[in-house]
């Protein structure tokens, strides 16, 4: 047996890759040793000795075989006598060349039998170390790209602002989720020394750790630009310049740079390519279009500036093509216009990156898996009363409670609320118009918002600044509180023409100096306003600030 | 303030005026007692109905729609409708509301019951 197995040459065909041709011999040569000299044949993948091999039933006799095959050539010219086939599930795997005999005898009958009989088993032994070659080779292989995406990911976050700017009367929110195979977006927001904020939204084309250097490289030269530069075109432009030289082929940069002054809330921005940010005003939303190539195509090209004016109230969305390019099972985008429309009908802010990903789950399907670099920036204006407030002091919550939503609870929440409020300096006439102010929202929460669903109740919240109180009734009504629609005309009640109800609103807009909605989606919040030095403000009381859009 | 449901709704009569003396809430539990009084009021056949607001206590919305529908009946019929005992919060909501150029609004019951601050339009 010993000098048999001595005798063994082996030779991987050709078919499979050049790897594998190499991991089988040094297994093959870790099994082997000792060798002696006869040289390895390569078969090459078009040699008709392979056909015969994989059909041949036993050893084959290699110096009386004849066939056009080089490999065939090599291995007489080698002295190879006997080649056995190993073949696996009907796949030539390997086949053992044999030089001639130590003895010098001719292999017999038995020695073939052996060699079959070898060859039989050898062969599926074989194939199974291939395939556990193989699969470490796959594992080795996934777990650098498993690798690689973590570095990517790394750098990435790396670069992504720690915390956002906190500006009085401003709210600044941003969402970044990366694809398992994280994509190039980012987000910046830079602080510039005048008092201005620059906000960057920008993506890299291509994924994984070359993106996220580009990415990186991006970020800074920007940040450097917007410290030394006024105007954000010219930014862009410079990081144009930047980036050129040393950009990968096929990659570029989409980008939207704007920077705001907060006391005015003027928006300046210049667009790279980037997808067109919306502004939520107080009639919809509208795109910001300013025409410019994506950064590090091309050197010398020009951006043009554009610029708006954030109202009190507005709300602008940066995004990432992740949004509206976010596919359903069905293969549907959901696309820009359900994305400007959801600017338009949501409030701005954390609500609107929240039910703008909501939309998105149910555009997508829940299991769906990222399909890419989800990125999203809000900067809301706060409206006018909240300024106010916002601007003059610090808010204290002096309670929170809750009323169970059933008919008559009115009369707790405002009791309540009026034993807290009356040492605050509210006058007696005052103190009851808030009380009335009170009662009457709850019983819209409890009744419109809440359905009095005993599961359901109503939060009352007070809270106080040093000139004013303020009032959150809270109910679960939505979008679209379902209010009385029309003006409440006590003539046109008496002539029967309006029913005698619906009041409600009208004596909450005419107790409170101030009064207005927000909603989250489900939470609904009226907040009653009420000035502790009324004197300041008497006319008020004739004129509530409950937006009309019930 | 009280918290007591509006439950005792007297009406009286005086000099052919009906009055009707409103005691607790007045809210979406006190409609079918507010009908009964207004029943009982036109009952005598009066030439005008005096609301009695003095120990009313608490009223929402619901409340002045219920005053609205028997304000409505009275000029239907022709009856002036008078009120008195009104706290100075309640009588600003029936300005506001404009209860108070349909309802002449006096200091007490002997305006009301004469009309001395004048009858309602």
């Amino acid at each position: 047996m010993t000098t048999l197995t001595g005798a063994f040459r082996r030779r991987f065909l050709g078919r499979r890759s050049v790897e594998r041709t190499r991991d089988v011999r040094d297994a093959d040569e870790a099994v082997h040793a000792p060798r002696d000299d006869v040289p390895a044949v390569d078969i090459g993948p078009n040699d008709p000795l392979l056909a015969y091999l994989q059909s041949a039933s036993g050893a084959v006799d290699v110096q009386t075989l004849e066939m056009q095959s080089p490999a065939l050539e090599a291995m007489k010219a080698a002295g190879v006598k006997l080649a056995v086939p190993l073949v696996s599930q009907g796949e030539l795997i390997g086949v053992l060349n044999l030089g001639p005999r130590r003895s010098e005898q001719d292999y017999s009958t038995d020695d073939r039998k052996l060699l079959d009989n070898l060859a039989a088993q050898a062969a599926p032994a074989l194939r199974v170390g291939q395939l556990v070659r193989e699969q470490q080779a796959e594992a080795a292989t996934r777990q650098r790209f498993e690798q690689e995406l973590e570095v990517a990911k790394l750098i990435q976050q790396n670069f992504l602002p720690k915390q956002l700017p906190d500006l009085p009367d401003w709210q600044v929110a941003a969402y970044y989720r990366p694809a398992r195979e994280v994509g190039g977006d980012f987000y910046d927001v830079i602080p510039i020394s005048d008092g201005r904020i620059g906000f960057v939204i920008g993506d890299v084309t291509d994924k994984g750790v070359p993106a996220a250097l580009v990415m990186a490289a991006t970020r800074s030269v920007l940040r450097a630009s917007a410290q030394r530069l006024v105007n954000p075109g010219e930014v862009l432009e410079r990081v144009n310049e930047h980036l050129c030289p040393d950009m990968p082929e096929k990659m570029f940069v989409t980008c939207l740079y704007g920077v705001l002054e907060p006391t005015s809330g003027r928006f300046q921005f210049a667009n790279a390519g980037h997808d067109l940010p919306y502004v939520k005003t107080a009639t919809g939303s509208e795109e910001l279009r300013a025409r410019g190539m994506p950064l590090g195509l091309m050197t010398g090209m020009a951006y043009e500036e554009k610029e708006t004016v954030l109202a009190p109230g507005d709300s602008l969305l940066l995004h990432s093509d992740g949004v509206v390019e976010a596919h359903n099972p069905d293969g549907g985008m959901f696309g820009f216009p359900r994305l400007k429309d959801a600017v338009a009908q949501y409030p701005g802010g954390h609500e609107l990156i929240d039910r703008v990903l909501s939309d998105l789950k149910q555009h997508t399907g829940p299991d769906a898996e990222q399909e890419d670099d989800i990125t999203m920036v809000t900067l809301t204006r706060a409206s006018s009363s909240a300024v106010r407030t916002a601007a003059e002091a610090p808010t204290r919550q002096l309670v929170e409670f809750e009323v169970p939503s059933a008919e008559g609870n009115e009369r707790i929440a405002l009791e309540r609320v009026s034993a807290i409020v009356g040492p605050l300096g509210l006058d007696e006439a005052r103190l009851k118009r808030l009380e009335t102010a009170v009662g009457e929202a709850t019983m819209n929460a409890m009744e419109h918002g809440n359905k009095y669903r005993a599961d359901l109740p109503v939060a009352v919240r007070v809270l106080t600044e040093p000139d004013q109180v303020r009032v959150q009734i809270v109910d679960q009504g939505g979008e679209s509180p379902d209010h009385e629609t029309e003006t409440p005309d006590l003539e046109a009640k008496l002539a029967g023409l309006q029913r005698p109800r619906g009041w409600g609103l009208f004596l909450i807009k005419n107790m409170v100096d101030d009064a207005h909605e927000t909603t989250d989606g489900s939470e609904h919040v009226l907040e009653l306003i009420m000035r502790t030095d009324p004197a300041a403000d008497e006319s008020h009381h004739t004129q509530g600030g409950v937006d009309d859009h019930q | 303030m009280t918290t007591s449901d509006l439950t005792t709704t007297g009406v009286r009569t005086r000099d052919d005026t009906a009055v009707i003396d409103l005691a607790g809430d007045i809210n979406a539990k006190a409609e079918a007692s507010l009908e009964s009084a207004w029943e009982a009021a036109i009952a005598s056949s009066p030439q005008a109905v005096v609301l009695n607001f003095e120990s009313a206590g608490y009223i929402n919305s619901t409340g002045i729609a219920l005053v609205v529908t028997m304000l409505a009946k009275a000029r239907a019929r022709g009856l002036p409708m008078r009120a008195f005992g009104l706290t100075p919060h309640y009588r600003e909501i029936f300005e506001i509301t404009r209860l108070a150029d349909f309802l002449a609004i006096n200091p007490d019951e002997e305006s009301a019951v004469t009309g001395a601050e004048g009858s309602s339009r």
